[in-house]
This record gives C-alpha cells, sequence and structure tokens, in this order.
C-alpha cells in the first residue's frame, strides 16, 4: 500500500469518529435543550395539589390526577393483554412452530405490525373495539388498542430472548427426560427471563407515550371523574398534555410542562424498576 | 474387521447393542448398518476423526436425534434387550433411564442443589428429605460433594469448567440411571480437570455402564475397557481396547491411531 493510501485511510478513521461523536451529542444536546426548557416552565407548578387535583377551567386549580389515574389504569390492562398473548405467541413460533409457508407468512406480517403508524391502530380500534364491540370510550378499547400496538414488539423481544438460550441448556434437559413444556417452562423460560423484561421495558415506554390512537379511540381531555372500572371513560397524562399545549392561556403552557416532568419521572421510575428486576436477575444467575 | 453384531440373547450380560443401524440426515446416509454390542458395567470408547458417525451413533442410545429434523432411522437399538425405537416406547421415560454429558459443560442458570435435583424435580419428586439425600449421594459420586457442599445455593454457572462439568455428571446420575453416555466430556476442559473426569469414569464404571466419545486417543487407552473406531460413517473395528491399540486388525485403525489422519 502507497504512504499516500495509507495516510488517506487514517483520515477517514478519524473523519469517522469525528462524525460518529457530532452525531451523539448533537442529539443529546437538543434534549438537553428541552428538557431544560420544561424544566424551567414547570418545575415550580409541580407539587402535591397538582397531582391530586381534579381538571378545571382555571390553569391554577387544575391537576393531573384523573390523567394520571387514567393513564396508570389503561397501561395496566395494556399489559395485561399484550404481555401474556405476545408472550405464548413469542413461544409458540420459537419454540413450536415449524417452519412454514404459514409462519414465514406471520413473521413478516409482525415485523411489519412494528412499522405501521400508531394512528392506524387508533382507526382499527375505533372501529373494532369502540364500534363493533360497542366498548366506546372505555378504557378497555383504549387498552385493546395498545395492546395491539405493542404486541409486535413483545412478540419479536420474546423470540430473540428465546433465541439467545443456548441449544446446550435445552438438549440437557430434553436428556434427563424432560418434555418440551418442562424444557421450556423450567430451563428456557428462566433462562430468557432478562430479555424478555427488557421487551417490556421497551413495550411499556412505547405505550405510555402513545396518544395519537388514543384519541381517536376516544380518551377524553376532560375527564372530571376518576375511572373505576375498565369501561368507564378515561383520559392519559399525554393527552392532557397535548390538549394544556393547545390552549393560549400561560397558566396552562406551564402546566403543560409541568405534566410532560410527571410523565418523564413516571417513565423513567417504570423503566428503573424494570431495569433493576433485570439486573438483579443476572446477578442470581451468574454468581 | 467388522465384528458380526452379537445378539441379545447370545450374550445375556448386554446392556446395549445395535443390530444393523442405518442412520440418514435428509439424503445423507450417517450411519452404515452398524452392529454391535457393549457389556454392562464396562467402559466403551467410540473414537474416530471428526464426522465419522461416533457422537451421532451415541445419541441414538437416548434418541437425542428425534430432535433434529428429516432424521430416518432404520434397524434397532436395544436396551436391555428392548429396542428403544419401538413405537410404544415414551421416549422421555427412556431418556431418564440414561444419562448423558455434553462436550460443553452445560449446567443450567440456576443453583447447584437446583441443578443436580432437576430430574428429580421434573419427575415429580417433592420430599426435601429425598432430594437433599440424592444431591448429596450425587455430589459425592460425581467427586464434587467437599468442594461445593458449603455453597449448594450459589449458582452453577459460578464454577470453574471442571467443576461444571461434574455438577452435569451429578445431575445425569442423580437419577440413578443405568447407562451414561458421554460426548467427549473432557475436550473443553483443562488437563487437570480431565484427569479428575478420567478418575471419576473408573469409579462410576461399578454403577453405570459408561459409552464415551472422545477424539483424545490417550484418553480412550486410559479409560475404556473396549473401543469402537468409526471411519466416514462406518464402524470399522470393535475389540477390547488394549487390542486396538497395540495389534489392531485393520490398517484403517492402525492408521488413525498412529495419527495419519483425524
Amino acid at each position: 500500500m502507497s504512504r499516500n493510501v495509507l495516510i488517506s485511510a487514517r483520515f477517514k478513521d478519524r473523519l469517522f469518529k469525528v462524525f460518529a461523536i457530532i452525531c451523539t451529542f448533537g442529539v443529546l444536546l437538543v434534549l438537553l435543550l428541552l428538557l431544560f426548557d420544561i424544566l424551567n416552565k414547570g418545575i415550580t407548578r409541580v407539587n402535591w395539589s397538582f397531582l391530586t387535583s381534579l381538571p378545571s377551567r382555571h390553569a391554577k386549580e387544575s391537576g393531573i390526577y384523573t390523567a394520571l389515574a387514567g393513564m396508570i389504569s389503561l397501561l395496566l390492562f395494556t399489559l395485561l393483554i399484550a404481555l401474556p398473548i405476545g408472550m405464548l405467541s413469542g413461544i409458540y413460533l420459537e419454540e413450536y412452530g415449524k417452519k412454514s409457508k404459514l409462519t414465514s407468512f406471520i413473521e413478516v406480517n409482525i415485523a411489519n405490525l412494528a412499522g405501521v403508524p400508531s394512528v392506524i391502530y387508533g382507526i382499527l380500534g375505533l372501529q373494532l373495539f369502540v364500534r363493533t364491540a360497542g366498548l366506546g370510550n372505555s378504557i378497555l378499547a383504549g387498552a385493546l388498542t395498545l395492546a395491539l400496538l405493542i404486541m409486535p414488539i413483545v412478540i419479536v423481544s420474546t423470540r430473540e430472548a428465546i433465541k439467545a438460550v443456548s441449544g446446550g441448556l435445552r438438549e440437557g434437559a430434553l436428556a434427563l427426560g424432560a418434555t418440551k413444556w418442562q424444557t421450556i417452562s423450567k430451563v428456557v423460560l428462566p433462562a430468557a427471563f432478562g430479555g424478555m423484561l427488557t421487551g417490556v421495558i421497551l413495550s411499556t415506554s412505547r405505550a405510555i407515550g402513545e396518544t395519537a390512537p388514543l384519541i381517536v379511540v376516544g380518551a377524553l381531555a376532560y375527564v372530571p371523574f376518576v375511572p373505576e372500572g375498565p369501561l368507564d371513560q378515561y383520559t392519559t397524562l399525554p393527552i392532557q398534555i397535548y390538549n394544556w399545549t393547545s390552549r393560549p392561556q400561560e397558566g396552562f403552557i406551564i402546566n403543560a410542562a409541568a405534566g410532560i416532568i410527571i410523565l418523564l419521572t413516571v417513565t423513567l421510575l417504570l423503566n428503573g424498576i424494570a431495569i433493576f428486576l433485570r439486573n438483579r436477575w443476572y446477578k442470581k444467575v451468574n454468581i | 474387521m467388522v465384528q458380526e453384531g452379537k445378539y441379545i440373547d447370545e450374550l445375556p450380560r448386554e446392556k446395549l447393542a445395535s443390530r444393523n443401524l442405518n442412520l440418514h440426515y435428509g439424503d445423507k446416509q450417517a450411519l452404515h448398518n452398524i452392529s454391535l454390542a457393549i457389556e454392562a458395567n464396562t467402559v466403551t470408547a467410540f473414537i474416530g476423526p471428526s464426522g465419522c458417525g461416533k457422537s451421532t451413533f451415541l445419541r441414538c442410545f437416548n434418541r437425542m436425534n428425534d430432535l433434529i429434523p428429516n432424521v430416518r432411522i432404520d434397524g434397532e437399538v436395544l436396551v436391555d434387550g428392548k429396542n428403544i425405537y419401538h413405537p410404544k416406547v415414551d421416549v422421555y421415560e427412556h431418556r431418564k433411564k440414561i444419562g448423558m454429558v455434553f462436550q460443553k459443560p452445560n449446567p443450567f442458570p440456576k443453583s447447584i442443589y437446583d441443578n443436580v435435583a432437576f430430574g428429580l424435580h421434573i419427575n415429580g419428586e417433592q420430599s426435601k428429605k429425598v432430594l437433599d439425600q440424592a444431591v448429596e449421594d450425587a455430589l459425592k459420586k460425581a467427586a464434587l460433594w467437599e468442594e461445593v457442599k458449603d455453597n449448594l445455593s450459589k449458582s452453577a454457572l459460578a464454577l470453574s469448567g471442571g467443576q461444571q462439568q461434574r455438577v452435569c455428571i451429578a445431575r445425569a446420575i442423580a437419577v440413578q440411571p443405568s447407562v451414561l453416555l458421554m460426548d467427549e466430556p473432557a475436550s473443553a476442559l483443562d488437563p487437570i480437570s480431565t484427569a479428575k473426569i478420567e478418575e471419576l469414569i473408573h469409579s462410576l464404571k461399578e454403577s453405570f455402564t459408561i459409552v464415551i466419545v472422545t477424539h483424545n486417543m490417550q484418553q480412550a487407552a486410559r479409560v475404556s475397557d473396549k473401543t469402537a473406531f468409526f471411519y466416514l460413517g462406518n464402524l470399522i473395528e470393535y475389540a477390547n481396547t488394549d487390542k486396538i491399540f497395540t495389534n489392531p486388525a485393520s490398517e484403517a485403525t492402525q492408521n488413525y491411531i498412529t495419527g495419519r489422519y483425524g
């Protein structure tokens, strides 16, 4: 190799590194600016009464109690529906499904579903759950819609986690006379637990931040009461924030910023719990 | 020369046998008409170059080949005189009678105790007393008890490779099989761990019929009573280990043990 080629190769090497660094920190900078702006606007508004007040016409008296309660119950029902079905589908496709035209058709579709814009899920949910099933603007209709939305993530991450379990473990169990289900339930799934939890984290974060499909299936901006059952009307924090940002009054903009702070905190908290569980599991298994 | 298959009715002490066994992976034939008989409480080594079918043959005895798609087997594999490929044989019950140790130590990501107790657990054993006793016995037989008795709740993955392999041996013998299949059990281990495993094989011979696949000819010579040499899916020679290593009947065997190929 000639000297010039060498120099140009090293220059490109360095250029690429600088480019990668600029991209990373550029994104971080934008994020930090946004965070700073939000904190600056909203932090004074974050207090106990903001968390426990019902919505109101007056910005100062308005709180996020119903939105927070609605969001948490919606999330709970969503996970309750999506996790069992998604995980079982993942287990089926990875462990039982024979390679056939049907399974590869299903696989392609699942991969495609993950890329469908979320508002499309909203339209589907509107027709299927709100109208045909007659669930109306209920938490259940919203949860079913969100469950459809996060199902591909749950399925794909379950499959990846199961795929990562070494074949040696399976053989070890089978050679001891374990049946297929004993092998899956006692060896494969416990070993795949960490990876599956990652999927739960990803899908929870996705579900918690969704607004578009919920607007379509009728989450309301103004709900003066806390939902008591799955068939009650509801609103969620992202929708409440969306609503507040569209108001002209300064007070509501501040409320929106405060709402965003709470939403970020809840998301971080949920992710933190999941990551804590996963790390504890890794330690238990590996030491 | 290929030894003619001895049939079970001729030799009552035969623990394992195969008769005219052919195995195909799809269109490719991996085992050609193999007949051989193994006596109880002996150690038999399968040797031969990579891809000669020795592991495949070993896996016929606990029907692990069933797991591979497109495998076709004809002929018979006999354990205690019964054809284990008979359609009425319950493969799960059968595997409980045949322990297996793999090339790469594969302890489950569980505690040492739970690893060894796994086989009993899946059999539905719940009595703590029975489990404790079985775990202790198995670990003692696997020559690991003294090293781990105070750390039974520790993850088996925290042990060294040689210890992990002995956990796997303990796990296999805890359900009291009569046969122990070992697929290159020491090939991933250091020389000291290998020596321990070989010692162990000697002591386990009293309780089990052991079949070991190995790449290491010294190992075959050290641990086994009989040796079978495989080449290209054929059983070339099967005789007492002394004879195979000092005065083989076949030229192919001679070439292999003197290191001309493989």
